[in-house]
This record gives structure tokens, C-alpha cells and sequence, in this order.
């Protein structure tokens, strides 16, 4: 136990609290998805974590589609167009693999009022499958008799290998503080996530449709008597929390440059626990609890070691949960203010 | 109601065309009629990750299975003998299942793996007690020839060895006197961190352990720079190697980045990005294939000398598990990987740890240097 490499010394300090706002701001965007749909269907949705594994993909693809698969390092303005084509096909493809879950795995049992808890299971389900479908995408293109064609994108022969992004992004440290230096990379990933919250925000809080959004979360039934579509508006909430997880995967890409078919898994795992934190339902209380999470875990692993960070994560979460069951800043997307 | 009888039938159609699409999938076909008493048609097996984080290890090995058996059966052609593959993943947690297929399986005579430590910890027991002898390309923790399975051989060293040669490289060669040591807690890397921190002594200036997947590893890449070290050892396997040594470089690390055979390999250099992987030494114990050599990859030239010590036990005679096993023990040749012998617990009677280098954003197989 080492408080002391923690608070010793404002390099230390801002280092661990600085990287644990980056990956915060990850975990803040995927929560986004999970906050969303349970606030909407009082429903989390598991499969999430693979939405958001499938705009990683989607990174990685377009940038073998581009640049070729030789390996190169870029700096941040070089890389610049290639990731805005990157972003945009990350968010539309985890928007469709939000929308196709929407309509295979949730649609038909809602529409019969199945128990929510079958609906959990057909989300885990769903889950499974995706991320699976994911490490036998060799295999898909072989049917297909693309194999040749595709043999870039779907590496063939280590299907569940890591799938690296050929393009490196090199960091350039912008400015230092007190001995620590904050790079480029990690200012971008900051800004866009919270750029990108304060836009949900306004659009929940300011627009028709975000009105319609938070009646459907309040009581659907009252909402469609008002002249909501419920139905349009459940898509549109699984199409945002796409969109959002495209946005992470984007920066996630950017960050680390590699995925698998489980990546999603441990990243929606923690951003569901950032939800939860935050207060499930609300799109603030999923970026406070994700940047939260994101520090608590650096600082853990500075405290106790990095094989103690997860240990750190969860009993903050429990203490937290016993102190205010509702997660920290408790309300619900219904109950957000006009 | 009718539409859901049918769409009940066609559901069960698929799954039952999807299994059968899945059970269709070959895995090396084995096994003719060979009249009892010699070996003749009978099949090998490999055990190890074909898929997975370390995948590419596994596809090595039978890269060399591969080339071994095209050989001998150009040689031989009334007496071939072919390779059933079994992938692990390198996941012990995997491997036991697939040890009751092979000892279950008949036609399986010998075994060339299991590829990684944890897995042959684990599915240890269950060969030796079915007799079936296996020889491990790759596997290198020390603990498991100390179990007393007179089955299990290796043709590598183990990382009693190697951990010895890679605190001496960092303190002697590389001049670094304050090292770091990061491992992921799984058998391999936990042994092979383990020996290295013995023998850095005073030199260790601190340690932790990740988890296999970990992406974030901006927490370690600041203890690292606030202890001071000027060298980092990481035992594992070369996808959290590779990020390691890309955040570390990203975070302005200077020191010696090194990391042992399960990081040698050019995914490494392809995960960790040309400038995180530049000037990085990996060390392995296998030298160097030989310039011709038709088979690509770190224990390839090892997969290829197991399989043939097992080609030459059948060629000359050996009926069963147990003529096959006493074949092994006493043998001695010079294999592509070096010269060959075992001592009387499995291990390898030489080996030589050679450090390999990344240099210009590939890694350079071809020119290690030997740690003496």
C-alpha cells in the first residue's frame, strides 16, 4: 500500500489522475449506450459491450481500406481525415448492430410483454453471438467465397487473434505541468467525450424528439396517447447509444490501436459498472461514474498494484451502492428536467 | 398457430445445418487400417493455440509438425503418418477437454505439445497416466518436469535457464541497474519474471502484474518512470508486450524494454507500433532456423525436431506408448534446433538462450546474439 507514489509528487498525481480520465471518458461514452436503454426500456443492455467491439473493427478496417496493411506511424494532423472516415463508419456500423439487436433480440419479446428478466437472457445471448460471430469472421467470408478478397480484414488462421490497426498514432506531448505532460491524444479523447455528452444532453433536454425520449422513459403508454411513437423512439435511443459507442471505439482505437473479438467484453463490464455508478437512467450520472471509475482504478493500481485495479473498481462501487442505491447522482432519464 | 410451426421448423433447420457445417470442419484426417504391430498410418497429435492472443506461437508449431511429416512421408509412403490439431486457445482452462479427446482417440501415438505451460500443467497427469508420450516444443516453466510425469519432454530450455540469461543480459550487457519487472500471472509468465527477479538480486528496483487483456497500462508506464528504472523486464505473451511497450515509449521511457520467447515474435513488433517496438530485446531459447529451413516462426524448428524424434521412434519399431517413451528418453541426435538428449526428467540436456532484436520497426530472426 503506497499512498506515497500516488500523492508524492504532482507528476505522479496528475499522471494517474490524467490516464484515468482518458479511459474514463471511454467507459463514460460506452455507459452512454447502457444508461440510455435502461432508462427508456428499464432494460441493460448486455449486448452493448459488442456494439461498441464492432466499431473498434470498423476502425481497424478502414484504416487497412486506406492505408494498406504495412505498418506506419502517423502523427495525430496526418491521421486526421482517415479517422473522421474512420469515426463516421465506426458509428454507423455499431448504430446498425444496435439497431439489428434492437429488432432480433428485444422487439418480439417487448411486443409480447415478456418478463424483462427473458430479455436479459436474450441479451446475453445476444452478446455471445455477436462477439463470437466477430471471432469466426474467416469463416463467414469463406462461405461466402470472399476469403480471398477480404483475407486483409478477416486475418485468416487467427481469427481470435488480436487484430492490430496497422496505422500507429504517434503522441506529442502539448504542455507540461508540474513535470507531467499531457499528450495530444489524450486531450482529444477528453474533449470529444465530453463535447459528445454535452450534445446528448441538449438533444434529451432541448429537442422535440428528446422530449418524446424522456416521455417514453416516464410512461410509454401516456407517451403514445401524447402522439409519441414508442417504437421510433426505441430505435432512435439504441441508434444514439451507437452512435456514442462509435465514438468510443474511435477513441479507444486511437488509444491503443488493437482489439479481439472480447474486447468489448471487459470494457462493458466496467462502463456498465460506471453506469450503475453514476446512477442508472442518467447521461450525467454515466460520465461522472465512468470518469470516476477511470481514476479510481489508476489510483488503485498506484495505491495497491495494477493486479489489485479491478478489486479497487468494484468495492468502490459496492460502498457507493450501499451508501446510495440509486448510484450518485440517482435520477432517472424520465425525471430530467424540461 | 401454422407460422409458428414453421418458423419453429425452419429455426431447427438451421441449427441443425449450422452444426453440421461446424462438425464438417477438418482438422487433419487420421487413421487407416494398418495391420496391428508397427505404427504404420497411425496419427500424431498437436495440443497448443492456434487461435487466440497467442495464436501465432501455435500456428508456428505446426508449421514445423508440418514440414517434418511432408518429409517422412515422401520417404516413406507406405507408411505415413499424419497430424491431428487440437486448439487450446493456450488456455488451461481449455486444454483438459481436449487431453480426454486425444487419449480417448486411438489412433493418436504421440503428442508434439502441449504448446504453453499453463496448459501442460494441466493436462499433465492425465497423459502420463494414460501413457501417452509427448514432447513440448514450447513449453518452458520449470515446475513441470518436477512432477514426476516420465511422459512429458521438451526439446527447449526451460526458463530456469532463460531467466538466468535474461537478468544477466540486462545487467551486463544492457548496463542497467535499476530493472522493473511486470509478468500477467499466468504460469509461464509468473515462473519466467519469477527466475529473473532471483537472479537481478539488488538490481530489481520494483515489480507488479497485469491481467491478460489489460489495455490500460498507463499506471504501470508511471511507476515505471517514477521508480527510475532504466530497464523493463516483462514476462508474457507478445499482445501485452506489445502495448507495454508502446505506452511505455509513448510515455517517454528510455531504458531497455525486454521480454521472453512468448513475446518473440513479429505480432509484437505489429501490437506494440515500429517506434514502440524499435530497440526492444527479446530472448528466447531457439536458435536461429537454418537459412533454408521451409517452415517460419519461433518453435517451428523445435516443433519440426520433436516430430521427427517421434518419426524415428516408429520407423525403428516401437509398438506402443511405452516403446515409444523409452525411444525418447535415450535418444541423442542433432536436431535443426541443436543438439538433442534428455535428462531423466524430460528436460533438455543443453540449451543456449539466444537475445533477438527489433530493429527498424521488424524484428531481426535471423541475427540474435547468444547470452553465455
Amino acid at each position: 500500500m503506497d499512498f506515497g507514489n500516488l500523492f508524492g509528487s504532482p507528476e505522479n498525481f496528475l499522471s494517474y489522475t490524467m490516464g484515468g480520465l482518458v479511459f474514463g471518458a471511454i467507459y463514460a461514452l460506452i455507459a452512454l449506450g447502457y444508461t440510455m436503454v435502461y432508462g427508456v426500456l428499464q432494460l441493460i443492455n448486455f449486448a452493448h459491450s459488442e456494439v461498441f467491439m464492432y466499431g473498434t473493427f470498423a476502425v481497424a478496417w478502414v484504416f487497412i481500406l486506406l492505408h494498406g496493411t504495412g505498418s506506419a506511424t502517423w502523427d495525430l494532423g496526418e491521421a486526421v481525415p482517415v479517422l473522421l472516415v474512420a469515426l463516421l463508419a465506426a458509428c454507423a456500423l455499431s448504430a446498425g448492430v444496435a439497431l439489428l439487436i434492437e429488432r432480433v433480440a428485444y422487439r418480439p419479446l417487448l411486443n409480447k410483454n415478456a418478463p424483462k428478466l427473458i430479455a436479459l437472457i436474450s441479451a446475453i445471448g445476444a452478446s455471445f453471438a455477436l462477439a463470437e460471430a466477430m471471432g469466426l469472421r474467416d469463416r463467414f467470408a469463406e462461405v461466402f467465397r470472399l476469403d480471398d478478397n477480404l483475407a486483409d480484414y478477416v486475418a485468416p488462421g487467427k481469427a481470435r487473434d488480436v487484430f492490430t490497426n496497422p496505422v500507429t498514432i504517434r503522441e506529442h506531448d502539448l504542455f507540461t505541468i508540474g513535470g507531467y505532460s499531457l499528450s495530444d491524444i489524450d486531450l482529444v479523447i477528453i474533449v470529444s467525450a465530453l463535447l459528445m455528452m454535452v450534445a446528448l444532453d441538449q438533444f434529451v433536454r432541448r429537442t422535440r424528439f428528446g422530449r418524446g425520449i424522456r416521455a417514453v422513459a416516464q410512461d410509454p403508454e401516456s407517451a403514445a396517447l401524447m402522439g409519441v411513437n414508442p417504437t421510433r423512439v426505441v430505435q432512435v435511443t439504441f441508434v444514439i447509444g451507437g452512435l456514442m459507442a462509435g465514438v468510443a471505439a474511435t477513441l479507444y482505437m486511437m488509444k491503443v490501436g488493437v482489439t479481439r473479438q472480447n474486447a468489448g467484453f471487459i470494457l462493458g463490464v466496467k462502463a456498465f459498472t460506471a453506469a450503475v455508478m453514476g446512477g442508472i437512467g442518467n447521461l450525467r450520472g454515466a460520465l461522472l461514474g465512468g470518469l470516476i471509475l477511470g481514476v479510481m482504478e489508476n489510483w488503485g493500481s498506484a495505491v495497491f498494484g495494477q493486479s489489485w485495479k479491478d478489486v479497487v473498481a468494484f468495492v468502490l462501487l459496492v460502498l457507493i451502492l450501499l451508501v446510495r442505491p440509486s448510484g450518485l447522482l440517482g435520477e432517472a432519464l424520465g425525471k430530467a428536467r424540461a | 398457430m401454422r407460422l409458428n410451426k414453421v418458423f419453429g421448423a425452419s429455426v431447427a433447420t438451421l441449427a441443425l445445418s449450422l452444426s453440421m457445417v461446424a462438425c464438417g470442419s477438418d482438422d487433419g484426417d487420421g487413421g487407416s487400417d494398418a495391420d496391428g504391430g508397427d505404427l504404420c498410418g497411425k496419427n500424431l497429435a498437436f495440443l497448443g493455440a492456434l487461435t487466440g492472443d497467442a495464436g501465432a506461437l501455435g500456428q508456428n508449431m505446426v508449421n514445423g509438425i508440418d514440414l517434418a511429416l511432408k518429409e517422412y512421408n515422401a520417404d516413406n509412403p507406405d507408411c505415413k503418418i499424419n497430424l491431428k490439431k487440437f486448439d487450446s486457445q493456450g488456455s488451461p482452462e481449455k486444454a483438459p477437454a481436449l487431453a480426454t479427446q486425444i487419449i480417448n482417440d486411438d489412433t493418436i501415438v504421440g503428442l508434439v505439445g502441449p504448446g504453453f505451460s499453463g496448459e501442460s500443467l494441466a493436462t499433465g497427469k492425465t497423459f502420463f497416466e494414460a501413457g501417452l508420450p509427448s514432447i513440448s516444443p514450447s513449453a518452458t516453466n520449470v515446475t513441470i518436469t518436477q512432477q514426476g510425469w516420465t511422459t512429458w519432454h521438451r526439446v527447449i530450455g526451460n526458463d530456469d535457464a532463460q531467466g538466468k540469461a535474461d537478468a544477466k543480459y540486462l545487467t551486463e550487457t544492457a548496463g542497467a541497474s535499476k530493472v522493473f519487472v511486470v509478468d500477467d500471472g499466468q504460469d509461464y509468465s509468473k515462473g519466467l519474471a519469477g527466475t529473473v527477479k532471483d537472479a537481478l538480486g539488488d538490481a530489481l528496483v520494483d515489480s507488479d502484474q497485469i491481467s491478460v487483456g489489460d489495455t490500460n497500462m498507463s499506471a504501470i508506464v508511471q511507476a515505471v518512470k517514477s521508480s527510475g528504472a532504466d530497464a523493463v523486464f516483462y514476462g508474457g505473451y507478445y499482445t501485452e508486450a506489445g502495448l507495454l511497450a508502446k505506452q511505455l515509449r509513448q510515455g517517454g521511457f528510455k531504458g531497455t524494454f525486454m521480454s521472453g520467447d512468448g513475446s518473440e515474435d513479429p505480432n509484437f513488433v505489429k501490437v506494440a507500433g515500429a517506434e514502440g517496438a524499435n530497440d526492444a530485446v527479446l530472448s528466447a531459447p531457439a536458435a536461429p532456423a537454418p537459412a533454408d529451413f521451409g517452415a517460419t516462426g519461433l518453435y517451428a524448428t523445435q516443433a519440426y525436431d520433436a516430430t521427427n524424434i517421434f518419426l524415428a521412434a516408429i520407423k525403428d519399431g516401437a509398438k506402443d506408448g511405452q516403446e515409444i517413451n523409452e525411444f525418447i528418453g535415450s535418444y541423442t541426435g542433432d536436431g535443426v534446433s541443436g543438439p538433442i538428449a534428455f535428462d531423466e526428467n524430460g528436460d533438455i540436456k543443453e540449451s543456449k538462450i539466444f537475445a533477438y532484436f527489433v530493429k527498424d520497426g521488424a524484428l531481426d530472426v535471423e541475427n540474435p546474439e547468444a547470452i553465455e
